[in-house]
């Protein structure tokens, strides 16, 4: 059995039909705010269910309470606030009832039925989020820029943001068909924001061995710069599954969801996300989500044990490293070896030979994975690049 | 509101069991607001269980054309 979407029910809140038509017309008289990338994409996951049972954008008491319990006001855990923020400019003689239209790329996305209209403190939300107020931390940065009000309310979209990977994207509705057609009961969901290495894919398996599938979800849209770019995250998985995952137990999907770097609280949220997808088991590995030396490296772990409610497993694996005593990928837990047979697999020793044009050897990257990251004219967000 | 409501008939044995139950629990007001609260539990719950068949084709079919299925 997929599991049971978080709250007991997949939210559902595209409209499709002639209610449409008619919502699309009125949506132009109505006022309007504009939404960035970021935002329209956590409107079409509202609507499609990613975030079951979030139907819109929180009021405030579910806001306080995800920020100081980490649950929403019903008591179902939930760690990140998904909040709209507007200027006061924006919703002068808006009242609560009233409907507003959300607008992408000067198009009508999505109506939503104001609840409530409240104030923030960015610091606060930073302090509790990310637990650091410092710019220099990305989240924070992007927190701290945000609008001065909030609006909370029910969403319902009109028009799916624009979507290059549509060829490889599945929303909650479709992997739990997925999975149910291909007889899976077990599902382990792996989050990633990177090209995989060999580390990633020993964790894979070794998750893959004990679960009947493994749904691989790299997330697409904004990171920060030096993170690798969508496309040549997608290609570089696309190369690994097909020559080194068996295709009848691995499902590859990407999911259009910000970043937002706040470690053990945004593992809690990527799980409860995998979780309605259907996904059973959730892979969270060394410092999942986290950035500079914010958290510890194994932080979230420690979270995951506040949440025995979660209805999603979380499934610990260590990092893996190549034991040249051992002959082959293990982890800590499994290989007695000292430190000089240990050769680590580092993302950022990885990321270094890259951008030199160098192949990685084949103990740290698969050749098809590398010729695919190689092959790119410039792999690598940049500093001040808008991406997503 | 009266007018949006119907009678439904059910045994009365059950129904003392229902005013037993809101005495002790305290959560309902009236059995009618029980009754009306489970079933709507239970109709949701088929809700969730799903897409209709249709739906379910259609997803099939996208899944399929993508190379999923
Ligand atoms: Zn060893």
């Amino acid at each position: 059995m997929v599991s049971r979407p978080h709250g007991g029910r997949l939210v559902d809140r595209v409209v499709r039909g002639r209610r449409r038509e008619r919502l699309l017309e009125e949506a132009l008289e109505l006022p309007r705010v504009e939404l960035d990338a970021g935002l329209a994409s956590d409107v079409a996951n509202i609507a499609h269910g990613v975030y079951s049972p979030l139907e819109g954008f929180l009021v405030q008491e579910d806001y306080e309470s995800v920020l100081y319990d980490m649950r929403l006001s019903s008591d179902i855990p939930w760690t990140i606030p998904i909040v709209l923020d507007v200027d006061p400019s924006q919703v002068a003689g808006v009242r609560e009832g009233d409907d507003l239209a959300l607008f992408y790329n000067g198009r009508p996305l999505a109506l939503m039925r104001v609840e409530e209209v409240y104030g923030w403190d960015r610091g606060e939300y930073a302090e509790r989020v990310f637990k650091t107020r410092d710019p220099r931390h990305p989240g924070v940065r992007k927190v701290m820029a945000r609008r001065e009000l909030l609006v909370g309310g029910p969403v319902d979209l009109l028009a799916e943001p624009p979507e290059p990977f549509e060829a490889v994207r599945l929303w909650p509705k479709e992997t739990r068909v997925l999975f149910e057609a291909r007889g899976w009961r077990t599902i382990a969901a792996f989050q990633t924001r990177n090209v995989p290495h060999t580390g990633h894919e020993y964790v894979q398996k070794a998750a893959l061995t004990f679960v009947d599938g493994l749904f691989i979800n790299p997330l697409v849209g904004w990171k920060k710069p030096g993170d690798y770019r969508d496309e040549v995250i997608v290609e570089a998985y696309k190369a690994l599954i097909k020559h080194y995952y068996p295709r009848d137990s691995v499902v590859f999907s990407v999911l259009r969801m910000e970043m937002r770097y706040a470690g053990p609280r945004e593992a809690i949220h990527h799980a409860i996300v995998r979780k309605n997808f259907g996904a059973t088991h959730f892979i969270v590995g060394r410092d999942h989500a986290g950035v500079g030396s914010y958290y510890g490296p194994y932080e979230a772990w420690d979270l995951f044990r506040e949440f025995p409610d979660l209805g999603i497993t979380p499934l610990f694996v260590r990092e893996a490293f190549y034991c040249r005593k051992c002959g082959q990928m293990v982890n800590e837990k499994i290989c007695p070896h000292p430190e000089e047979y240990r050769v680590r697999i580092s993302g950022t020793r990885l990321r270094e030979m890259i951008k030199r044009g160098e192949k990685p050897p084949e103990y740290m990257m698969r050749p098809e994975v590398a010729e695919v990251v190689l092959s790119h004219p410039n792999p690598f967000i940049e500093e001040g690049e808008a991406q997503g | 509101m009266a007018g949006d409501k119907v009678e439904v008939r059910i045994s009365r044995d059950l129904y003392e069991k229902a005013r037993e139950f809101i005495e002790e629990t305290g959560g309902f007001k009236s059995v009618d607001e029980l009754v009306e609260f489970l079933l709507q539990e239970v109709l949701s719950g088929e809700e969730e269980a799903g897409l209709t068949q249709e739906d379910e084709e259609k997803v099939k079919e996208r899944l399929r054309s993508l190379g999923y299925l």
